[in-house]
């Protein structure tokens, strides 16, 4: 369980922050180069300005307002899916403080079984390194170390046989929904308010 | 460049819709795909579903803010509504804007169809009249807007060939009369489906059983078999009896009889159980909020599913989060054992009853609110007896449809309760259907058949058809007239064909209300239009008479007289026998419609 959670915090400050979380970070080899992994583009519109932050990698230049606000739609409206399907900004926002570990586990149950939803809905998710946890692997000469983080002390030249602690996750698909204009995405839920029947 | 590549199977619902289609162009292996509808799931987002839930949310721009209703293909218009996934939620808080079960609508005759009577709001409606603004559509606006979306969808994925130009075949329950089968496929045109033919659904879910079984079929299936096509979906329940046969290698289908429209289905499981629970609740001391309730039948419907399941657990929770913001401190929750979920559901759905049993009915008010009429007895198996009795036909398989049926336990159930009525017999049941999409993917499967692929159907119609002439002769007091049987459609007549009836010219009755009599064979494989037989003595069965009353017309002189004509027969892709009279002297003409589907097996 604290693993899933441990992905799924940096899933999501990544997602909106563009940095891990500052434990994972710590251990997090500097990256070579932020695009060159960079997961398939979501489906959408076509649009004709898509073209420009290909070209633009230069990370001081600011993306164009238009652009800013498609990254800040696709954010909220994957926000807003968690908040719908499993009650995550509710849960989020809520101090625990009061509670019996019984009943938010209760709770958690239902959060948990929403979020898995939206996420298997919308993400193809493997193993980067598919076997089983805390038993031998080896690491192939030429391998990226992106995608495998060594830990440790680290001598000589790959291949290296070690211990995989964790088998690492990768996208291979993302199916986002298709947003259409005109709507305002802050609103990650709006307000309800029963009418009585006179 | 447009053309026909495609053959599209459409299942049009009463709750969800769903496509499945092949690329007929693909070669022999192109394999049946079913096909994701995009649709709106949440304001402004737009995302593919397996179905298309059957609903259409007629809000107000205060309820739902038109632009939050848009779709990606629409170029920026609103149409104001919105079908599918986000109807159906959102519709679930403004019941009175919400459209659902438009196909029961459409095959419910107290009701002008065509009319805007949707969303229905019987009787209170007319007195809030003047402070009611909101849009209403007709059954059949519904569902020609349900079949728009699919359309529009379809073109989406599809720009090099459009709906309106492949062959479509359009599922309808074995149940819909003339009527209903007529303003379905109005609703298709209004959509824009031009190539159409009706299928029947459980001959659907029957083809699609055989798509999957292959060439093994003959492994589940032998010819004599009589099969009870049981088909639970989310608010009604259609039965069928289709009997098979083998001619010269073909396997034959016969639909033989056809039960009611059965307003009862998975929901009303679901709200049992959500009665249930909310009872529970409420004796722990435990409050369910308004806002709380859909997502209490949410989690009904998922606990029904867990605990009928093959191999159930001993009992499922039930929770539903806080409706507020607040959602740990708004937790209800409780739980549900498999014994109970056994003696509300399976017990109160599917009680093992004595063959003879027939559905309650609840001694009806004097006065009784105008709207659908919904099933009162909800036992599942009452009304399955009934059928049977009524048409002494012994079945000696089932095959399971609809959504329901995943239960394992209630499928288990109904086959014991069935076997019992048969000396405890087995009944088998026949595998391998995918029971959500079975009637989308055998619709499109029985269109690959019409082209020649697949296992070997028999077409055209299972009988030779003949109406009733009078014969002319002297009057004898105590003796009506002799009637001789005129063969206007032969054995195994394509669907979609017509021919001249040749022979003497008949005199038709115009201008007064009068019966005309039909009559069937099912061995009588050689009579050819114009054959004249004697109906007392061959194997000839009647079918129920046609009254009509046919208009005068161009020739208000001839009301009530004969007018010399000459027949010609058309059947219809829509399984209908259309029976054209022109009179000879070229002023005027007739048309006679018979439902095939409807008289031409319940003797």
């Amino acid at each position: 369980m604290s693993r899933f959670i441990l992905a799924f915090a940096c899933f999501f400050k990544l997602l909106f922050t563009g940095k891990l979380p500052a434990a994972a970070a710590a251990r997090l080899p500097e990256a070579k180069k932020p695009e060159a992994r960079a997961l398939p583009e979501p489906k959408k519109e076509p649009e004709p300005e898509k073209k420009k932050p290909v070209v633009e990698v230069k990370p001081v230049v600011k993306p164009s307002g238009d652009l800013a606000a498609h990254h800040r739609d696709g954010a909220l409206a994957l926000l807003a899916l968690l908040q719908r399907e499993g009650r995550l900004v509710d849960f989020l926002r809520e101090s625990l403080d009061s509670y019996q570990d019984a009943d938010i586990g209760v709770a958690v149950r239902d959060i948990h079984r929403g979020c898995k939803k939206v996420i298997e809905e919308h993400f193809v998710l493997e193993a980067v390194m598919p076997g089983e946890e805390d038993t031998r692997v080896k690491v192939p000469a030429g391998f990226d170390p992106g995608e495998v983080r060594l830990i440790g002390k680290i001598s000589g030249e790959p291949p290296f046989t070690g211990t995989l602690r964790h088998h690492g996750w990768r996208v291979t698909e993302v199916k986002l929904p298709t947003l259409t204009e005109g709507v305002d995405r802050r609103v990650l839920a709006p307000a309800e308010v029963e009418i009585a029947s006179a | 460049m447009s053309k026909s590549t495609h053959v599209v199977g459409i299942d049009l619902g009463t709750t969800n819709s769903a496509i499945a289609a092949v690329d007929v162009a693909g070669g022999e292996k192109a394999a049946i795909e079913h096909v994701p509808i995009p649709q709106v799931v949440a304001p402004g987002e737009v995302d593919p579903r397996p179905t298309l839930p059957s609903f259409l949310l007629l809000p107000t721009a205060l309820e739902v803010p038109p632009e939050a209703m848009m779709l990606p293909w629409s170029g920026g218009a609103q149409p104001g509504y919105v079908v599918g996934e986000m109807a159906r939620e959102r519709g679930s808080e403004l019941p009175d804007r919400l459209v659902s079960s438009a196909k029961s609508w459409l095959s419910f005759g107290g009701v002008d169809r065509t009319a805007g009577i949707l969303p229905w709001r019987g009787a209170e409606g007319d007195d809030e009249e003047a402070d009611d603004t909101g849009a209403r559509v007709s059954p059949v606006e519904a569902s020609a807007r349900y079949l728009a979306h699919l359309r529009a969808t379809w073109d989406q994925a599809h720009p090099d060939a459009p709906l309106g130009e492949q062959e479509v075949l359009l599922t309808v329950p074995a149940s819909f009369d003339a009527v209903a089968r007529e303003l379905t496929v109005t609703a298709a045109r209004q959509a824009g489906l031009e190539k159409l033919t009706l299928l029947e659904e459980p001959q659907a879910a029957f083809y699609s059983f055989l798509a999957r079984a292959g060439d093994s079929w003959r492994k589940q299936l032998r010819p004599g078999d009589v099969v009870v096509v049981i088909d639970v979906g989310g608010g009604t329940c259609d039965f069928s009896l289709i009997a098979v046969s083998e001619q010269e290698g073909n396997l034959a289908l016969e639909r033989v009889a056809v039960g009611d429209h059965i307003l009862l289905g998975g929901d009303n499981m679901d709200l049992t159980l959500a009665h249930a629970v909310t009872q529970k609740l409420a004796a722990d001391g435990q409050k369910l909020k308004s806002s709380q309730y859909r997502g209490l039948v949410h989690a009904c419907r998922r606990a029904k599913e867990t605990l009928l399941s093959e191999k159930p657990p001993k009992s499922a929770t039930i929770t539903v989060l806080g409706g507020g913001s607040k959602i740990i401190g708004g937790t209800l929750k409780s739980k549900i054992d498999r014994e109970e979920v056994e003696k509300l559901l399976v017990d109160g759905f599917a009680p093992a009853v004595a063959a003879d049993s027939a559905p309650r009915v609840q001694r009806a008010l004097g006065l009784r609110e105008l709207g659908l009429p919904y099933a009162t007895d909800p036992a599942v198996t009452r009304h399955l007896a009934a059928f049977l009795a009524r048409h002494g036909r012994r079945p000696t398989a089932i095959l399971f449809n609809g959504g329901v049926m995943k239960g394992g336990l209630l499928r288990r159930r109904i086959a014991e309760v069935v076997s019992s009525w048969y000396g405890g017999e087995e009944v088998r049941v026949l595998e391998g259907t995918d029971l959500d999409l079975a009637v989308a993917h055998g619709a499109a499967y029985y269109g690959l058949v019409r082209h020649g692929r697949g296992i070997r159907i028999r077409g055209g119609t299972a009988r030779a058809y003949y109406i009733g002439v009078e014969s002319a002769m002297p009057a004898i007091p105590g003796f009506a007239p002799p009637v001789k049987a005129l063969c206007v459609a032969p054995f195994g007549m394509e669907e979609g064909t017509r021919v001249e009836v040749p022979g003497q010219e008949l005199g038709l009755l115009v201008g007064e209300p009068t019966e005309f009599r039909f009559f069937a064979s099912s061995s009588r494989k050689k009579d050819r239009p114009g054959q004249v037989v004697d109906p007392e003595e061959e194997e000839l069965q009647e079918l129920a008479p046609v009254l009509a009353d046919l208009p005068a017309g161009d020739r208000p002189e001839a009301a009530g007289q004969l007018v010399p004509v000459t027949l010609a027969a058309h059947v219809t892709e829509i399984g209908t026998l259309e029976l054209w009279s022109s009179a000879s002297d070229g002023r005027g003409r007739w048309k006679l419609e018979y439902s095939l589907r409807e008289g031409g097996g319940e003797q």
